[in-house]
């Protein structure tokens, strides 16, 4: 279990791990926390020639607010430091509620947001909630940056739009409407475990205490992170009744996701977890909504 | 005599060196010139070798030599057996099947080395492994066990005419007359799977063939250094003094890494010697994965026949052990699985037929437990079902059946692990499990706690779970004690240690006899030039062997201490004392000599030694038990299980454990937390799943998951001392105690946590996937 032999380069500055991305292209990978990256190399599934090191480049480290009250986040702040930020549990308390679930603290001292989303593993936390959240990213190549929505960014397994030569460097979230609530729900084998079923929601009440808008989006339950559109249309103008939580989170596990089997789980389990958590989550989600005046 | 320092919390003499890294472990040796090994591994588990081409290999620079099956020459041959063969009796058959260092015709299980490249680091040697051209011809592969009995199955091994390894029928009594008078006869087929030892460190071998001294040193991650010493000493055509074989510090053991003689066993030494220099081979986890051995597939096939009242009358058991690739081990688990199935019961009639089949998996060796836990889940499983049918309680239904106290020791009347007849030396089991219940609150938890949880919706059960395990077989070993001119005492014993305290457990029993302090005797294990007589660490029994051996040792050198101090004090032997490191005239305390200047006085510079006496205070003694001895216990657990989500919380975890005298509670907490956490994976975790072209799917951590911090208990450990007659300090081992019982007691939590679904669990280990598809099943059912 050693990796294949590599370059190695340590820049600084973005615009220096730029220019060795473009130079190497496809055979160049950024290495951010190498949680994932570093064991994928040691069984030799993957055998980059060329790593760009983004350690060392302090300006990609960072949480603060933006103007119109969201959260900006760096590619390379920590799980850990995400975790403790008091920013972020005033400002984003799904993401607050969610970094304790990933990983073990020795991982999330390494782990980094931005590698989180750039591995687009469908069972990532950050992945479903950074869509379920309306979360936008920030890429920037040699030839400029641009901005993409959480929900277009994650094209498939493992997948995502990023080119060979882009860098992810910023994550912003919104803030969150009034008389919104949230909830994140998995199970996993053991609590430090890749979960076998998650879900994200979020969900804002109208002042009719209606259902305005019910976002859930679920990880483990298929390629990517599986929004819920169906369910979430089933509960639009509905009082969020335990039935009508209830109906939403049926229509979610049979019609909105499509897990896989294997050892750990089947689809049929992973379905029938998918109804569960849904429903944990959407009662916690209108309850919370409901004090959030 | 009360005792002053066995049976005492003292801490572990071991701890701050393992503690701050100063211990030494096979990876820490570092040798001038070193060269590093690393294996090409076959990707199928059945396939036949056609070619093979390493030139490229030899061709990268840095790499050193690469060595095929064919580059063996003369020197490629099998392993050793590692156990005797079974008696060449009726009935028994055995077909006698090992490991090879390197594939030579046929891979037989996935993993299985091919090649092998030494190189000057382990980087380049894994580079040049990619190197290798090989060319495989993929064979159907044999992986379920019963269909590998089925005819026309493809063969593990060619020459055979099926892949059964082995053939064996105990009886006792009359089963068929039993059952003829029984009220009730449960038949059920119940499976165990495989699961991985896991230590935490894996295999390792560094090898040093010196060739100006011609002596080859070995460092080895074994739990039986001499065995090992000598295997290699035959093999490599040396003489036993040329070889010395260290096992230093290893993080974990778990049964494989006993005496297997694994391929890389072989080949690191041999590869040393061919190229005069030191080698390393670490192993890292992947390789673990396939290359170590592992253990518990077996699908049992069982009748129990009961009377009305929960009497059992007698049991039944037709099973399939599977061995993997090879058999090295011999019979020792289904045996032991054999001297299991009958738990702490007296049943009277007792049919057994096991049938041992080849696979294209991974090698099955002992692994903590050694098909103990496989027989106890069978015995529980059907007494919980039996308590069920019968509408009696599940602890009484067990209350009545369990042998009682006069009845020890108690004769089985059919054959153990080593072909002798299994007898249990002592025990005294209803107390131990009273005791469990007390502790647990089992009749306030039923009739109030349990009620009143159901009512607002919860669901939690409880199980309790008596068993046996046979510990401290023989053959023997030995240790030599030394009282050296500092007063310090110096032990040297043959057993391999891998974290069970020895350093501390065997000093408390020398400190015991020659009253110094338990830190003040040093204690070497497993370097056979140090101790080259003995076995091994496994089977529960360094504190049984090893203990009773250093024990008798140090009694001796107690009684020349006694002497010679008896002329120099001028004071009859009687009236002296050994305290503090000193001998001194129990009435007149002031009126000593140390231990120091005994040992001195004992190894003269000049003038007469007596004639007939041996100089220093020093002496070698073995112990070696008539038979094995059988600690026993019970655990019980009170769980919550969410319905919805299969996940499950222990509440409470008891254990209760007797292992005759306790050497050190505190050591002894530390085996039963660890086995429980091993018992607790088995139960709930761990399962190796291979495909049916025997390919394993979880090779490593992220899918192959293993008990942490977060799934453990606080466990509350209880003792009560039912000492053993076959040694002198009365120990029983209770090295995998803390394992046996545990998936048996998971399913009866289970079953009685959803005391609302007709569930009856008849496999072990289970998942949260696996219990939803048995409720599913069940739901289906009604
Ligand atoms: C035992 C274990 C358990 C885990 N459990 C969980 C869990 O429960 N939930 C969970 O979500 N995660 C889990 N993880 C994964 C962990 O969160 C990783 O840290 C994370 O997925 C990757 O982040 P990283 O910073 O380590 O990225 P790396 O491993 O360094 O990189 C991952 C990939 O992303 C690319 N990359 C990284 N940063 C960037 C960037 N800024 N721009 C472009 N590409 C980039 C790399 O080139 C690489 O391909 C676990 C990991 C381990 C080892």
């Amino acid at each position: 279990m050693k990796p294949a032999p590599f370059e190695y380069y340590a820049p600084t500055t973005i615009d220096e791990a730029l220019s060795h991305l473009a130079e190497h292209g496809y055979d160049a990978k950024v290495l951010a926390g190498g949680q994932s990256l570093i064991p994928m190399m040691n069984f030799r599934l993957v055998q980059p020639s060329v790593l760009v090191d983004l350690n060392n480049i302090a300006e990609l480290s960072y949480i603060h607010p933006d103007e119109s009250g969201g959260l900006r986040l760096g590619a390379m702040t920590r799980h850990h430091q995400v975790e403790v930020d008091p920013l972020v549990a005033e400002l984003a308390p799904l993401l607050h509620e969610t970094m304790p679930k990933i990983a073990t603290s020795q991982i999330r001292s390494r782990g980094t947001f931005g590698g989180s989303l750039s591995h687009a593993d469908p069972s990532a936390e950050l992945v479903s909630v950074s869509v379920a959240l309306d979360g936008r990213f920030r890429l920037r190549g040699q030839n400029g940056e641009r901005w993409v929505p959480a929900n277009e960014f994650f094209i498939g397994l493992f997948t995502t739009l990023l080119e060979p030569d882009e860098i992810l460097v910023e994550a912003a979230l919104p803030s969150m409407p009034v008389r919104s609530g949230c909830s994140l729900m998995e199970v996993a084998r053991r609590p430090h475990d890749f979960a076998l079923v998650g879900v994200a929601a979020v969900v804002t009440l109208d002042e009719n205490k209606l259902c305005q808008q019910a976002r859930m989006v679920f990880l483990s339950a298929g390629d990517g992170p599986m929004v819920a559109h169906k369910a979430a249309e089933s509960l639009k103008g509905q009082a969020p009744t335990l039935e009508a939580i209830r109906a939403a989170a049926e229509i979610a596990a049979s019609e909105d996701i499509d897990p896989g089997s294997d050892i750990h789980a089947t689809a049929e389990f992973r379905r029938h977890l998918a109804n569960v958590l849904a429903r944990r989550a959407l009662e916690q989600a209108f309850e919370r909504a409901a004090d959030n005046k | 005599m009360t005792k002053k320092f066995i049976g005492k919390r003292v801490k572990r003499n071991e701890d701050p060196r393992l503690l701050t890294g100063q211990a030494l472990f096979v990876d820490d040796v570092e040798i001038p010139g070193m060269l590093h090994a690393a294996f090409l591994r076959s990707d199928y588990a059945h396939a036949r070798l056609l070619s093979i081409d390493v030139s490229a290999a030899r061709q990268r620079p840095g790499v050193v030599a690469v060595f095929t099956a064919e580059d063996m020459g003369e020197d490629w041959q099998p392993g050793p057996p590692l156990v005797s063969p079974p008696p060449t009796a009726k009935d028994v058959i055995f077909h006698s099947r090992r490991q090879v260092p390197l594939v030579k015709d046929k891979v037989r299980h996935a993993g299985e080395a091919i090649a092998v490249v030494i190189a000057e680091s382990r980087y380049i040697a894994e580079d040049a492994v990619e190197d290798i051209l090989v060319e495989l011809e993929p064979l159907e592969a044999v992986s379920d066990l019963e269909k590998s009995l089925q005819e026309g199955s493809t063969l593990v091994h060619d020459d055979l005419e099926s892949n059964l390894a082995a053939h064996l029928i105990q009886k006792k009594g009359d089963y068929e007359a039993a059952r003829e008078k029984a009220d009730l006869v449960i038949t059920r087929r119940i499976v165990t799977d495989r699961g991985a030892a896991a230590a935490m460190e894996n295999r390792g071998i560094v090898a040093h063939w010196d060739e100006k001294s011609q002596h080859l040193t070995v460092w080895d991650t074994t739990q039986a250094p001499i065995p090992i010493r000598n295997g290699l000493a035959a093999r490599l055509g040396l003489s036993a003094n040329q070889v010395r074989v260290i096992a230093p510090f290893v993080g974990g053991g778990f049964g494989p890494k006993m005496m297997m003689f694994y391929p890389e066993e072989m080949l690191i030494p041999w590869a040393s010697m061919k190229l005069s220099r030191p080698i390393k081979w670490i192993e890292d986890r992947r390789e673990n994965f396939y290359a170590t051995t592992q253990e518990r597939g077996q699908n049992h096939d069982v009748e129990l026949a009961l009377s009305r009242d929960g009497h059992i009358l007698g049991l039944k058991d037709v099973f399939l052990h599977d061995t993997g690739a090879y058999d090295p081990y011999g019979l020792t688990i289904p045996l032991n699985t054999q001297c299991h199935l009958m738990g702490p019961y007296d049943i009277e009639n007792f049919t057994s037929e096991v049938s041992v089949v080849f696979t294209n998996k991974t090698l099955v060796t002992p692994v903590r437990g050694a098909g103990r836990p496989q027989g106890i889940f069978i015995i529980e499983r059907l007494l919980d079902i039996a308590a069920k049918e019968l509408g009696i309680d599940q602890v009484e239904i067990r209350k009545r059946n369990l042998i009682p106290p006069e009845a020890f020791p108690y004769e089985h009347k059919i054959i153990d692990q080593a072909f002798a007849p299994l007898v249990l030396d002592s025990g005294n089991y209803w107390p131990v499990m009273k005791k469990a219940l007390d502790m647990i609150g089992y009749d306030q938890f039923v009739k109030e706690e349990q009620p009143r949880l159901r009512a607002e919706g919860k669901y939690v059960g409880i199980g309790i779970t008596p068993f046996i395990e046979s510990t401290g077989v023989g053959p023997y070993e030995g240790a030599r004690v030394t009282v050296e001119a500092s007063g310090k005492v110096f032990v040297a014993t043959g057993v391999g240690t891998q974290g069970q305290g020895h350093f501390t457990t065997f000093a408390q029993i020398v400190a015991e006899q020659l009253g110094v302090a338990v830190s003040d005797v040093r204690i070497v294990t497993g370097d056979t030039t140090e101790f080259h007589w003995g076995t091994g660490t496994f089977a529960s029994r360094g504190a049984v062997v090893a203990g009773n051996a250093i024990h008798a040792s140090a009694s001796i050198v107690r009684q020349k201490v006694l002497k010679l101090a008896c002329k120099i004090l001028e004071t009859p032997e009687e009236e002296l004392e050994l305290e503090c490191g000193l001998v001194r005239v129990a009435d007149t305390p002031h009126k000593s000599i140390s231990l120091g200047e005994l040992a001195l006085l004992a190894n003269p510079l000049r003038g007469a030694v007596e004639p007939g006496t041996e100089p220093g205070l020093e002496a070698t003694a073995y112990f070696g038990p008539q038979y094995g001895a059988t600690a026993f216990g019970t655990h019980a657990m009170i769980i919550e299980i969410d319905p919805e989500t299969m996940m499950i919380a222990i509440k409470r975890y008891i254990t209760v454990e007797d292992c005759g005298t306790v050497l050190n509670p505190l050591i002894l907490e530390g085996q039963i937390h660890g086995g429980v956490s091993m018992g607790i994976g088995n139960a709930y975790y761990e399962k190796l799943h291979f495909d049916e072209n025997g390919q394993l799917l979880n090779a490593s951590f992220a899918d192959y998951l293993i008990p942490s911090a977060t799934e453990m208990p606080r466990i509350e450990v209880g003792h009560v001392e039912t000492t053993s007659p076959l040694n002198e300090l009365g120990t029983k081992g209770v090295g995998e105690a803390g394992t046996i019982p545990v998936p048996a007691l998971f399913s009866q939590a289970i079953e009685n946590a959803l005391y609302n679904r007709e569930l009856e669990i008849l496999e072990t280990p289970l998942s949260p996937n696996r219990l939803f598809e048995l409720l599913v099943n069940e739901e289906k059912s009604r």
